[in-house]
Protein backbone atom coordinates (compact mmCIF):
# COMPACT_ATOMS: atom_id res chain seq x y z
CA UNK A 1 0.00 0.00 0.00
CA UNK A 2 2.67 2.14 0.70
CA UNK A 3 4.59 1.95 -2.52
CA UNK A 4 1.11 2.09 -4.08
CA UNK A 5 0.49 5.41 -2.64
CA UNK A 6 4.03 7.13 -3.59
CA UNK A 7 3.79 5.54 -6.98
CA UNK A 8 0.54 7.19 -7.69
CA UNK A 9 2.05 10.43 -6.28
CA UNK A 10 4.45 10.35 -8.48
CA UNK A 11 2.44 9.77 -11.68
CA UNK A 12 0.61 12.71 -10.32
CA UNK A 13 3.18 15.14 -10.00
CA UNK A 14 4.72 13.40 -13.87
CA UNK A 15 1.25 13.70 -15.00
CA UNK A 16 0.95 17.33 -13.87
CA UNK A 17 3.90 18.74 -15.21
CA UNK A 18 4.64 17.11 -18.78
CA UNK A 19 0.42 16.52 -19.09
CA UNK A 20 -0.10 14.51 -22.00
CA UNK A 21 2.78 12.77 -23.45
CA UNK A 22 3.22 11.23 -20.07
CA UNK A 23 -0.78 10.63 -20.78
CA UNK A 24 -0.24 8.54 -24.20
CA UNK A 25 2.97 6.67 -23.21
CA UNK A 26 1.56 5.51 -19.30
CA UNK A 27 -1.38 4.60 -21.32
CA UNK A 28 -4.05 2.26 -19.56
CA UNK A 29 -2.89 2.73 -15.59
CA UNK A 30 -6.18 2.95 -13.65
CA UNK A 31 -5.20 6.30 -12.47
CA UNK A 32 -4.98 7.60 -16.00
CA UNK A 33 -8.00 9.13 -18.02
CA UNK A 34 -10.42 8.22 -19.84
CA UNK A 35 -10.91 4.38 -19.21
CA UNK A 36 -12.21 3.96 -22.66
CA UNK A 37 -12.67 0.81 -24.84
CA UNK A 38 -14.00 1.87 -27.83
CA UNK A 39 -13.03 3.58 -31.30
CA UNK A 40 -14.64 6.78 -30.62
CA UNK A 41 -13.38 7.14 -27.18
CA UNK A 42 -9.89 6.07 -28.18
CA UNK A 43 -10.06 9.37 -31.14
CA UNK A 44 -11.39 11.62 -27.93
CA UNK A 45 -8.60 10.22 -25.64
CA UNK A 46 -6.01 11.37 -28.93
CA UNK A 47 -8.20 14.93 -28.74
CA UNK A 48 -7.29 15.02 -25.27
CA UNK A 49 -3.56 14.33 -25.46
CA UNK A 50 -3.13 16.15 -28.65
CA UNK A 51 -4.56 18.94 -26.91
CA UNK A 52 -2.71 18.81 -24.00
CA UNK A 53 0.45 18.77 -25.61
CA UNK A 54 -0.28 21.22 -28.43
CA UNK A 55 -2.29 23.94 -26.43
CA UNK A 56 -0.90 26.36 -24.07
CA UNK A 57 -2.03 24.98 -20.85
CA UNK A 58 -2.63 28.97 -19.51
CA UNK A 59 -4.14 30.11 -22.76
CA UNK A 60 -7.11 32.16 -21.81
CA UNK A 61 -10.40 32.06 -23.65
CA UNK A 62 -11.37 36.01 -25.41
CA UNK A 63 -13.60 38.31 -22.89
CA UNK A 64 -16.36 40.24 -24.27
CA UNK A 65 -17.39 44.23 -23.84
CA UNK A 66 -20.63 44.17 -21.76
CA UNK A 67 -22.36 45.64 -24.97
CA UNK A 68 -21.87 42.05 -26.38
CA UNK A 69 -23.62 40.55 -23.72
CA UNK A 70 -26.36 37.82 -25.64
CA UNK A 71 -29.33 35.92 -24.78
CA UNK A 72 -29.15 32.12 -23.71
CA UNK A 73 -31.29 29.63 -23.22
CA UNK A 74 -31.97 27.66 -20.30
CA UNK A 75 -31.43 23.96 -21.46
CA UNK A 76 -30.51 20.38 -19.69
CA UNK A 77 -32.40 20.56 -16.30
CA UNK A 78 -33.46 23.72 -15.69
CA UNK A 79 -35.15 23.27 -12.11
CA UNK A 80 -33.94 20.18 -10.53
CA UNK A 81 -36.93 20.62 -8.16
CA UNK A 82 -39.53 20.08 -10.82
CA UNK A 83 -39.72 16.57 -11.42
CA UNK A 84 -39.99 16.76 -15.18
CA UNK A 85 -36.91 18.41 -16.13
CA UNK A 86 -33.88 16.69 -17.25
CA UNK A 87 -31.87 13.83 -14.96
CA UNK A 88 -33.67 14.25 -11.74
CA UNK A 89 -32.85 12.41 -8.77
CA UNK A 90 -36.58 13.01 -6.45
CA UNK A 91 -34.40 13.37 -2.92
CA UNK A 92 -31.95 15.85 -4.30
CA UNK A 93 -34.40 17.64 -5.85
CA UNK A 94 -36.57 17.84 -2.94
CA UNK A 95 -33.40 19.11 -0.97
CA UNK A 96 -33.53 21.68 -3.96
CA UNK A 97 -36.98 22.97 -3.51
CA UNK A 98 -36.51 23.11 0.08
CA UNK A 99 -33.33 25.72 -0.19
CA UNK A 100 -34.15 26.95 -2.91
CA UNK A 101 -37.95 28.19 -1.06
CA UNK A 102 -34.99 29.29 1.98
CA UNK A 103 -33.53 31.69 -0.49
CA UNK A 104 -30.36 28.68 -0.16
CA UNK A 105 -29.23 30.31 2.99
CA UNK A 106 -29.12 26.98 3.93
CA UNK A 107 -27.07 25.46 1.14
CA UNK A 108 -23.82 24.39 1.66
CA UNK A 109 -21.24 23.66 -0.67
CA UNK A 110 -18.67 20.62 0.72
CA UNK A 111 -15.39 20.15 -0.13
CA UNK A 112 -13.51 16.77 0.92
CA UNK A 113 -11.05 14.32 -0.61
CA UNK A 114 -7.51 15.06 -0.80
CA UNK A 115 -7.82 18.52 1.30
CA UNK A 116 -5.98 19.27 4.51
CA UNK A 117 -9.11 21.07 5.79
CA UNK A 118 -12.62 19.55 3.79
CA UNK A 119 -14.98 22.39 4.75
CA UNK A 120 -18.64 22.88 4.06
CA UNK A 121 -19.30 26.47 2.75
CA UNK A 122 -22.38 28.73 2.69
CA UNK A 123 -22.63 30.83 -0.20
CA UNK A 124 -21.59 33.80 1.79
CA UNK A 125 -18.41 32.16 2.94
CA UNK A 126 -17.77 31.54 -0.94
CA UNK A 127 -18.75 35.27 -1.56
CA UNK A 128 -15.85 36.78 0.82
CA UNK A 129 -12.90 34.53 -1.21
CA UNK A 130 -11.75 36.65 -4.05
CA UNK A 131 -13.92 37.34 -6.62
CA UNK A 132 -13.33 37.30 -10.79
CA UNK A 133 -16.28 38.90 -13.22
CA UNK A 134 -15.44 37.72 -16.84
CA UNK A 135 -17.81 37.72 -19.96
CA UNK A 136 -17.37 34.51 -22.08
CA UNK A 137 -19.10 32.76 -25.09
CA UNK A 138 -20.76 29.38 -24.05
CA UNK A 139 -20.51 26.86 -27.01
CA UNK A 140 -23.23 23.96 -26.56
CA UNK A 141 -21.84 21.05 -28.08
CA UNK A 142 -25.93 21.31 -30.11
CA UNK A 143 -24.15 24.09 -31.71
CA UNK A 144 -24.95 27.28 -30.31
CA UNK A 145 -23.13 29.68 -28.72
CA UNK A 146 -24.22 32.26 -25.98
CA UNK A 147 -22.12 35.79 -24.64
CA UNK A 148 -22.75 36.24 -20.81
CA UNK A 149 -21.10 37.84 -17.88
CA UNK A 150 -20.35 35.39 -14.49
CA UNK A 151 -19.10 36.22 -11.31
CA UNK A 152 -17.53 33.52 -8.74
CA UNK A 153 -14.64 32.56 -6.93
CA UNK A 154 -11.80 31.15 -9.05
CA UNK A 155 -11.94 27.32 -8.58
CA UNK A 156 -8.14 27.76 -7.68
CA UNK A 157 -8.61 30.04 -4.79
CA UNK A 158 -11.56 27.98 -3.16
CA UNK A 159 -8.89 24.63 -3.64
CA UNK A 160 -6.05 26.59 -2.11
CA UNK A 161 -8.48 27.85 0.98
CA UNK A 162 -9.18 24.13 1.68
CA UNK A 163 -5.26 23.27 1.51
CA UNK A 164 -5.38 21.00 -1.47
CA UNK A 165 -2.90 18.51 -1.41
CA UNK A 166 -0.06 17.76 -4.08
CA UNK A 167 -1.31 14.61 -4.76
CA UNK A 168 -4.61 16.14 -6.92
CA UNK A 169 -5.50 14.72 -10.21
CA UNK A 170 -8.94 15.14 -10.35
CA UNK A 171 -11.66 17.56 -9.40
CA UNK A 172 -14.79 16.06 -9.27
CA UNK A 173 -18.55 18.05 -8.97
CA UNK A 174 -21.38 16.57 -7.61
CA UNK A 175 -25.09 17.88 -8.66
CA UNK A 176 -28.64 18.54 -7.16
CA UNK A 177 -29.58 16.92 -10.77
CA UNK A 178 -27.70 13.85 -10.48
CA UNK A 179 -25.10 15.33 -12.58
CA UNK A 180 -21.33 14.28 -11.79
CA UNK A 181 -18.25 15.26 -13.67
CA UNK A 182 -14.60 15.48 -12.77
CA UNK A 183 -11.91 17.72 -14.87
CA UNK A 184 -8.06 17.24 -14.94
CA UNK A 185 -5.46 19.79 -12.56
CA UNK A 186 -5.03 21.89 -15.77
CA UNK A 187 -8.46 23.23 -16.15
CA UNK A 188 -9.16 23.22 -12.36
CA UNK A 189 -6.42 25.20 -11.95
CA UNK A 190 -7.12 27.87 -15.59
CA UNK A 191 -7.39 31.00 -14.28
CA UNK A 192 -10.73 31.41 -16.15
CA UNK A 193 -12.36 28.31 -13.89
CA UNK A 194 -14.80 29.74 -11.61
CA UNK A 195 -17.69 28.86 -9.38
CA UNK A 196 -20.02 31.01 -10.28
CA UNK A 197 -23.14 32.89 -8.40
CA UNK A 198 -23.31 35.96 -10.35
CA UNK A 199 -24.91 36.50 -13.91
CA UNK A 200 -25.12 39.22 -15.93
CA UNK A 201 -24.64 41.18 -12.90
CA UNK A 202 -27.39 39.38 -10.87
CA UNK A 203 -27.50 36.03 -8.67
CA UNK A 204 -27.30 33.08 -11.02
CA UNK A 205 -30.69 32.37 -12.04
CA UNK A 206 -32.55 29.34 -10.90
CA UNK A 207 -31.80 28.10 -15.08
CA UNK A 208 -28.25 28.73 -14.79
CA UNK A 209 -27.25 26.34 -12.07
CA UNK A 210 -28.38 28.59 -8.69
CA UNK A 211 -26.90 29.07 -6.63
CA UNK A 212 -23.30 28.25 -8.08
CA UNK A 213 -22.36 26.51 -11.46
CA UNK A 214 -19.07 25.54 -13.09
CA UNK A 215 -17.70 27.67 -15.60
CA UNK A 216 -15.34 26.09 -17.71
CA UNK A 217 -14.45 27.76 -20.13
CA UNK A 218 -11.93 25.98 -22.74
CA UNK A 219 -14.62 22.93 -22.96
CA UNK A 220 -17.85 22.41 -24.42
CA UNK A 221 -20.65 23.71 -22.00
CA UNK A 222 -21.86 20.55 -20.46
CA UNK A 223 -18.57 20.54 -18.87
CA UNK A 224 -19.60 23.13 -16.82
CA UNK A 225 -22.25 21.63 -14.29
CA UNK A 226 -24.80 23.26 -12.83
CA UNK A 227 -26.34 23.28 -9.31
CA UNK A 228 -23.57 22.08 -7.10
CA UNK A 229 -23.41 20.58 -4.12
CA UNK A 230 -20.29 18.65 -3.98
CA UNK A 231 -16.56 18.70 -5.22
CA UNK A 232 -14.21 16.11 -4.44
CA UNK A 233 -10.61 16.12 -5.22
CA UNK A 234 -8.94 13.20 -6.13
CA UNK A 235 -5.90 11.37 -6.96
CA UNK A 236 -7.63 8.97 -9.64
CA UNK A 237 -9.81 8.89 -12.85
CA UNK A 238 -13.35 7.88 -12.42
CA UNK A 239 -15.80 8.14 -14.78
CA UNK A 240 -19.01 9.41 -13.56
CA UNK A 241 -21.34 9.21 -16.01
CA UNK A 242 -20.06 11.03 -19.75
CA UNK A 243 -18.26 7.34 -20.75
CA UNK A 244 -20.72 5.33 -19.30
CA UNK A 245 -23.55 7.30 -21.18
CA UNK A 246 -21.54 7.70 -24.63
CA UNK A 247 -20.34 11.33 -24.23
CA UNK A 248 -16.41 12.40 -24.41
CA UNK A 249 -15.16 12.89 -21.29
CA UNK A 250 -12.71 15.58 -22.75
CA UNK A 251 -14.67 18.63 -24.57
CA UNK A 252 -11.95 21.01 -26.10
CA UNK A 253 -13.61 20.65 -29.31
CA UNK B 1 4.86 -2.44 -75.09
CA UNK B 2 3.81 1.39 -73.70
CA UNK B 3 -0.21 1.50 -74.14
CA UNK B 4 -0.17 5.22 -73.82
CA UNK B 5 1.66 6.00 -76.72
CA UNK B 6 3.35 9.40 -77.42
CA UNK B 7 0.28 11.32 -75.95
CA UNK B 8 2.18 11.60 -72.74
CA UNK B 9 -0.67 10.87 -69.97
CA UNK B 10 0.17 11.14 -66.32
CA UNK B 11 -1.59 8.00 -64.12
CA UNK B 12 -2.23 8.44 -61.10
CA UNK B 13 1.03 7.83 -58.74
CA UNK B 14 0.73 5.62 -55.85
CA UNK B 15 0.46 8.82 -53.59
CA UNK B 16 -2.22 10.46 -54.61
CA UNK B 17 -4.41 7.04 -55.14
CA UNK B 18 -3.21 6.27 -51.37
CA UNK B 19 -4.28 10.27 -50.37
CA UNK B 20 -6.83 10.07 -52.76
CA UNK B 21 -8.69 7.18 -50.77
CA UNK B 22 -8.13 7.98 -47.12
CA UNK B 23 -9.56 11.74 -48.03
CA UNK B 24 -12.65 9.77 -49.07
CA UNK B 25 -13.17 8.00 -46.36
CA UNK B 26 -12.61 10.37 -44.22
CA UNK B 27 -14.97 12.83 -46.08
CA UNK B 28 -17.77 10.29 -45.69
CA UNK B 29 -17.85 9.56 -42.23
CA UNK B 30 -17.09 13.85 -41.83
CA UNK B 31 -20.89 14.05 -43.94
CA UNK B 32 -22.26 11.25 -42.06
CA UNK B 33 -21.20 12.53 -39.11
CA UNK B 34 -21.58 16.23 -39.33
CA UNK B 35 -25.28 15.58 -40.92
CA UNK B 36 -26.55 14.20 -37.85
CA UNK B 37 -24.87 17.29 -35.76
CA UNK B 38 -26.26 19.96 -37.76
CA UNK B 39 -29.34 17.74 -37.11
CA UNK B 40 -29.62 19.07 -33.47
CA UNK B 41 -29.14 22.01 -33.94
CA UNK B 42 -30.09 23.27 -37.96
CA UNK B 43 -30.15 27.22 -37.12
CA UNK B 44 -27.66 29.72 -38.44
CA UNK B 45 -25.92 32.81 -37.10
CA UNK B 46 -23.54 35.47 -38.30
CA UNK B 47 -20.60 36.67 -35.48
CA UNK B 48 -19.92 34.71 -32.29
CA UNK B 49 -23.01 34.28 -30.63
CA UNK B 50 -26.21 32.40 -31.96
CA UNK B 51 -29.18 30.50 -30.29
CA UNK B 52 -32.78 29.30 -30.02
CA UNK B 53 -33.61 33.08 -28.35
CA UNK B 54 -31.73 34.95 -30.95
CA UNK B 55 -33.23 35.91 -34.82
CA UNK B 56 -31.24 33.25 -37.04
CA UNK B 57 -29.52 33.99 -40.74
CA UNK B 58 -31.44 30.81 -41.98
CA UNK B 59 -32.74 27.15 -41.03
CA UNK B 60 -32.40 24.10 -42.61
CA UNK B 61 -35.20 22.12 -42.90
CA UNK B 62 -33.84 18.98 -41.56
CA UNK B 63 -34.39 16.36 -38.57
CA UNK B 64 -36.54 16.33 -36.08
CA UNK B 65 -35.75 19.46 -34.41
CA UNK B 66 -36.23 21.83 -36.95
CA UNK B 67 -39.07 24.51 -35.70
CA UNK B 68 -40.13 22.25 -32.98
CA UNK B 69 -37.95 23.57 -29.49
CA UNK B 70 -40.55 24.83 -26.81
CA UNK B 71 -39.27 27.43 -24.58
CA UNK B 72 -41.01 29.21 -21.59
CA UNK B 73 -41.43 32.96 -21.47
CA UNK B 74 -38.33 35.20 -22.15
CA UNK B 75 -37.41 36.79 -19.15
CA UNK B 76 -35.05 39.57 -19.27
CA UNK B 77 -31.67 39.63 -17.74
CA UNK B 78 -32.29 43.13 -16.27
CA UNK B 79 -31.57 46.90 -17.42
CA UNK B 80 -28.56 47.43 -18.98
CA UNK B 81 -28.14 43.84 -20.87
CA UNK B 82 -29.36 45.52 -24.45
CA UNK B 83 -32.40 43.40 -24.24
CA UNK B 84 -30.95 40.02 -23.71
CA UNK B 85 -33.07 37.45 -21.94
CA UNK B 86 -33.53 34.05 -20.73
CA UNK B 87 -35.47 31.48 -21.61
CA UNK B 88 -36.03 27.77 -19.92
CA UNK B 89 -36.22 24.97 -22.70
CA UNK B 90 -38.98 22.95 -22.16
CA UNK B 91 -38.34 19.14 -23.45
CA UNK B 92 -35.21 17.97 -24.59
CA UNK B 93 -34.57 17.89 -28.12
CA UNK B 94 -33.27 14.71 -30.44
CA UNK B 95 -29.71 14.98 -29.96
CA UNK B 96 -27.23 12.19 -31.18
CA UNK B 97 -23.63 13.98 -30.90
CA UNK B 98 -22.52 12.01 -28.23
CA UNK B 99 -20.88 9.84 -30.89
CA UNK B 100 -22.10 11.69 -33.69
CA UNK B 101 -19.48 14.93 -32.28
CA UNK B 102 -16.90 11.78 -31.53
CA UNK B 103 -17.20 10.07 -34.88
CA UNK B 104 -16.85 13.52 -36.41
CA UNK B 105 -13.37 14.14 -34.61
CA UNK B 106 -12.08 11.18 -35.64
CA UNK B 107 -12.81 11.59 -39.20
CA UNK B 108 -11.59 14.99 -38.50
CA UNK B 109 -7.87 13.66 -37.70
CA UNK B 110 -7.43 10.85 -40.48
CA UNK B 111 -8.56 13.56 -42.94
CA UNK B 112 -6.38 16.23 -41.30
CA UNK B 113 -3.09 13.64 -41.52
CA UNK B 114 -4.41 13.01 -44.96
CA UNK B 115 -5.53 16.45 -46.16
CA UNK B 116 -1.63 17.63 -44.88
CA UNK B 117 0.07 14.45 -46.60
CA UNK B 118 -1.66 15.73 -49.78
CA UNK B 119 -0.34 19.08 -50.03
CA UNK B 120 2.76 18.67 -48.69
CA UNK B 121 3.35 15.58 -51.75
CA UNK B 122 1.46 18.02 -53.81
CA UNK B 123 3.49 20.83 -53.42
CA UNK B 124 7.12 19.13 -53.44
CA UNK B 125 6.11 16.85 -56.37
CA UNK B 126 4.93 19.79 -58.38
CA UNK B 127 1.71 17.70 -59.05
CA UNK B 128 -0.21 20.70 -58.00
CA UNK B 129 1.37 23.51 -60.35
CA UNK B 130 2.08 21.06 -63.29
CA UNK B 131 -1.37 19.39 -63.05
CA UNK B 132 -3.84 20.73 -60.89
CA UNK B 133 -3.47 24.87 -61.62
CA UNK B 134 -3.95 25.99 -65.14
CA UNK B 135 -1.13 27.04 -66.96
CA UNK B 136 -0.27 30.04 -67.63
CA UNK B 137 -2.66 31.65 -70.66
CA UNK B 138 -4.81 28.38 -70.84
CA UNK B 139 -7.60 30.25 -68.53
CA UNK B 140 -8.94 32.21 -71.07
CA UNK B 141 -12.78 33.49 -71.50
CA UNK B 142 -12.34 31.61 -74.89
CA UNK B 143 -10.93 28.80 -73.77
CA UNK B 144 -13.38 28.52 -70.51
CA UNK B 145 -16.38 28.85 -72.87
CA UNK B 146 -15.61 26.00 -75.14
CA UNK B 147 -15.05 23.27 -72.29
CA UNK B 148 -18.49 24.42 -70.87
CA UNK B 149 -19.85 23.62 -74.19
CA UNK B 150 -18.40 20.49 -74.08
CA UNK B 151 -19.56 19.57 -71.05
CA UNK B 152 -23.19 20.78 -72.04
CA UNK B 153 -23.31 18.49 -75.09
CA UNK B 154 -23.62 14.66 -75.31
CA UNK B 155 -21.46 12.36 -75.35
CA UNK B 156 -19.51 14.00 -72.41
CA UNK B 157 -16.14 14.86 -73.92
CA UNK B 158 -13.83 11.76 -72.38
CA UNK B 159 -10.31 11.98 -72.39
CA UNK B 160 -8.44 8.84 -70.48
CA UNK B 161 -8.46 9.05 -66.12
CA UNK B 162 -5.75 10.87 -65.22
CA UNK B 163 -3.74 14.22 -66.02
CA UNK B 164 -3.80 16.18 -68.16
CA UNK B 165 -6.87 17.80 -67.41
CA UNK B 166 -9.55 19.22 -68.80
CA UNK B 167 -9.66 23.57 -68.05
CA UNK B 168 -12.72 23.00 -66.00
CA UNK B 169 -11.91 19.86 -63.89
CA UNK B 170 -8.43 21.43 -62.69
CA UNK B 171 -10.65 24.74 -61.58
CA UNK B 172 -12.82 22.25 -59.98
CA UNK B 173 -10.16 20.06 -58.58
CA UNK B 174 -8.14 23.52 -56.88
CA UNK B 175 -11.14 25.03 -55.44
CA UNK B 176 -12.05 21.95 -53.88
CA UNK B 177 -8.37 21.09 -52.47
CA UNK B 178 -6.60 24.35 -52.18
CA UNK B 179 -9.83 26.25 -50.77
CA UNK B 180 -12.14 24.36 -49.72
CA UNK B 181 -10.89 20.81 -47.66
CA UNK B 182 -8.59 23.77 -46.12
CA UNK B 183 -11.52 26.15 -45.20
CA UNK B 184 -13.19 22.93 -43.12
CA UNK B 185 -10.58 22.54 -41.61
CA UNK B 186 -10.19 26.13 -40.45
CA UNK B 187 -13.24 26.81 -39.66
CA UNK B 188 -13.61 23.65 -37.65
CA UNK B 189 -10.88 24.55 -35.51
CA UNK B 190 -12.10 27.98 -34.85
CA UNK B 191 -15.48 26.90 -33.41
CA UNK B 192 -13.19 24.69 -30.65
CA UNK B 193 -13.09 26.46 -27.19
CA UNK B 194 -9.75 25.23 -26.33
CA UNK B 195 -7.98 26.02 -29.90
CA UNK B 196 -9.75 29.46 -30.20
CA UNK B 197 -8.33 30.30 -26.65
CA UNK B 198 -4.71 29.53 -28.25
CA UNK B 199 -5.30 30.94 -31.25
CA UNK B 200 -7.44 33.80 -31.11
CA UNK B 201 -6.76 35.07 -34.33
CA UNK B 202 -8.63 32.47 -35.57
CA UNK B 203 -12.18 34.13 -34.42
CA UNK B 204 -10.80 37.06 -35.87
CA UNK B 205 -10.13 35.82 -38.85
CA UNK B 206 -13.42 34.26 -39.15
CA UNK B 207 -15.19 37.05 -37.39
CA UNK B 208 -16.54 34.71 -34.84
CA UNK B 209 -17.71 31.13 -33.84
CA UNK B 210 -21.41 31.10 -35.40
CA UNK B 211 -19.75 32.97 -38.80
CA UNK B 212 -17.25 30.10 -38.83
CA UNK B 213 -20.30 27.18 -38.39
CA UNK B 214 -22.16 28.81 -41.24
CA UNK B 215 -19.10 28.89 -43.23
CA UNK B 216 -18.31 25.63 -42.09
CA UNK B 217 -21.57 24.67 -43.34
CA UNK B 218 -21.25 26.51 -46.75
CA UNK B 219 -17.81 24.70 -47.48
CA UNK B 220 -19.79 21.41 -46.68
CA UNK B 221 -22.46 22.07 -49.51
CA UNK B 222 -19.98 23.02 -51.84
CA UNK B 223 -17.84 19.89 -51.23
CA UNK B 224 -21.11 17.73 -51.22
CA UNK B 225 -21.77 18.97 -54.32
CA UNK B 226 -18.84 18.32 -55.98
CA UNK B 227 -18.91 15.01 -54.81
CA UNK B 228 -22.26 14.47 -56.58
CA UNK B 229 -20.64 16.00 -59.81
CA UNK B 230 -17.76 13.90 -59.37
CA UNK B 231 -19.53 11.18 -59.09
CA UNK B 232 -22.06 11.50 -62.21
CA UNK B 233 -18.58 12.89 -64.33
CA UNK B 234 -17.26 9.77 -63.31
CA UNK B 235 -20.21 7.05 -64.25
CA UNK B 236 -20.69 9.11 -67.46
CA UNK B 237 -17.30 8.69 -69.06
CA UNK B 238 -16.24 5.20 -68.47
CA UNK B 239 -16.30 4.37 -64.47
CA UNK B 240 -14.74 1.24 -64.49
CA UNK B 241 -11.55 2.80 -66.13
CA UNK B 242 -11.63 5.57 -63.78
CA UNK B 243 -11.74 3.39 -60.87
CA UNK B 244 -8.82 0.85 -62.40
CA UNK B 245 -6.82 3.95 -62.36
CA UNK B 246 -7.58 5.62 -59.32
CA UNK B 247 -7.16 2.10 -57.38
CA UNK B 248 -4.73 0.22 -59.63
CA UNK B 249 -2.72 3.27 -61.42
CA UNK B 250 -3.24 1.82 -64.72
Amino acid sequence: MGNDRILLSRRGLIGGLTSSSALLLTGCGESQPPTYGNLLRMGDNFTYAMQRSLLSTTSLVREYDRSEITSMPATGTYDPAIPSTGAHDPEAGLDYAMLRKGAFADWRLEVTGLVDRPTSFSLADIKRLPRRTQITKHSCEEGWTAIAEWTGVPLHSLLSACGMQPTARYVEFYTFDRNADNIDMIDALHPQTILAYGMNGRDLPIGHGAPLRLRLERQIGYKSLKFLRRIVVSDRFQDLGNIKSGWAWYNGI
Amino acid sequence: MSTTGKTKRHSHSGWVRLTHWLIALAVFVLLYSGVAILMVHPRFYWGQAGNDLMRPLFEVPIGPNYHTQQFSAQIPFGAGQGGAATADRLAEPWNQNGWARSLHFLGAWAFLFALIAYLTLGTLTGHARKRLLPKRGELTRHALRQDIKAHLTLPMPAPPPGAPYGLLQKLTYALIVFIALPLMVLTGLTMSPAIAANWPVLLDLFGGTQTARTLHFFSFAAIALFLLVHLTMIALTGPVRHLRAIILGA
